[in-house]
C-alpha cells in the first residue's frame, strides 16, 4: 500500500510542477500579446503619420529647386548687372561697403572677383550718408570708421538733440513763453480782414 | 522512485523559475517598447503637421518667380537708363 501512496504523492506533485508551468506560461504569455497589440496599434498609428510625412514632403524638392532656380537667375542677373554698369573694382567695393567682408567671397558668376581688393567706396559717400553715419544710424559706410562703430548714444543722445534748438533754450529756463492760442475762443480776437476771401481786384491795364 | 522525486524537484527548483524568469523578461522588454512606440506616434503625428505648410511652398515658388520677373524688368530698365562703366 505503501509504494501505491508513495506514487500518487510523486505523480502529484509531477502534475502540480507541470500545471504551475503552464499557467505560468498562460499568464506572461497572455500578458506579452497584450502588450504587442499595444505596439501593432502603435506602429499602424505611427505607420498613418509616416505616409502623411512622405506625402506632403514629395513635392518639396522640385519646389525648392525650382525656387532655387529663380533666385540664382535674380543673382546672376543683379550681379551681372552691377558689374556691367559699376565695373568690377567699384561693384565689390560697393557689395564690401553694404555687407563686409564680402569681397572676400566675391560674385558667383565673376570668380576673378575675389582676387579684387575692395576699395572704400564709402569715401565718395554724399553727404546725407556721412550725416546719417554720425548720427550713429548704422550706416555702412560706418563700418571703417576709425573711432568705431557710431552706434547712438542713448544717454547723451538728447543733449546732443538740445544743441540743434536756439541759443535762449540752452541756459535751460525754468519756464518758458506759452504758445499762443488761437481760434474762436481766444482771449485775444483779430478784426477778420474783409479783403481776403474777396474777389481779386482787377489791376489796371497797362497802357 | 527516488529519481522521479528528484525530477519532481528539479520542475520545481528550476524549471519553473527559469521558466517565469524568462517569461517575465520577455513581458518586460514588450512593455518597454510599448511607451516608445507611442512617443514616436506622437512625433509623427506632430512632423507630420509641421509638413501642413508645406504646401504653401508653391505660393512662395510662384511669389519668387513673380518677384524675379520684376527684378529682371527693373534691371532692363536700368540697363537701359544707366551708362555701363
Amino acid at each position: 500500500m505503501a509504494p501505491v501512496l508513495a506514487f500518487m504523492a510523486v505523480g502529484a506533485v509531477t502534475a502540480l510542477a507541470v500545471v504551475l508551468i503552464v499557467v505560468a506560461l498562460v499568464v506572461y504569455l497572455v500578458a506579452v500579446i497584450v502588450q504587442l497589440r499595444k505596439i501593432t496599434a502603435g506602429l499602424d498609428e505611427v505607420i498613418g503619420h509616416v505616409g502623411e510625412i512622405v506625402q506632403k514632403s514629395a513635392p518639396v524638392n522640385d519646389v525648392v529647386t525650382a525656387i532655387n532656380e529663380q533666385l540664382d537667375a535674380g543673382v546672376d542677373l543683379l550681379e551681372g548687372l552691377l558689374v556691367k554698369k559699376a565695373g568690377m573694382t567699384d561693384a565689390v567695393g560697393l557689395v564690401d561697403g553694404l555687407y563686409a567682408g564680402a569681397a572676400a567671397a566675391g560674385f558667383r558668376s565673376f570668380p576673378e572677383s575675389t582676387t579684387i581688393k575692395a576699395p572704400r567706396i564709402g569715401e565718395v559717400y554724399t553727404r546725407g550718408t556721412l550725416t546719417l553715419a554720425r548720427l550713429g544710424r548704422e550706416a555702412p559706410i560706418a563700418l571703417g570708421n576709425p573711432a568705431g562703430f557710431p552706434l547712438r548714444n542713448v544717454e547723451g543722445g538728447s543733449l546732443a538733440a538740445r544743441l540743434l534748438y536756439p541759443e535762449y533754450r540752452q541756459s535751460r529756463p525754468a519756464s518758458l513763453p506759452r504758445s499762443p492760442v488761437i481760434g474762436t475762443d481766444a482771449p485775444v480776437q483779430y478784426e477778420q480782414r474783409d479783403d481776403i476771401g474777396a474777389p481779386r481786384k482787377r489791376l489796371p491795364s497797362r497802357g | 522512485m527516488t529519481l522521479w522525486w528528484i525530477g519532481d524537484a528539479v520542475l520545481l527548483g528550476v524549471v519553473l523559475p527559469v521558466v517565469v524568469y524568462l517569461l517575465r523578461s520577455v513581458l518586460n522588454a514588450a512593455t518597454s517598447i510599448v511607451p516608445s512606440v507611442q512617443e514616436i506616434a506622437r512625433v509623427a503625428a506632430a512632423g507630420s503637421q509641421d509638413l501642413d505648410a508645406a504646401a504653401l511652398l508653391l505660393t512662395t515658388k510662384d511669389q519668387v518667380a513673380q518677384t524675379v520677373a520684376g527684378v529682371a524688368n527693373y534691371g532692363g530698365s536700368l540697363d537701359v537708363i544707366l551708362d555701363d562703366a
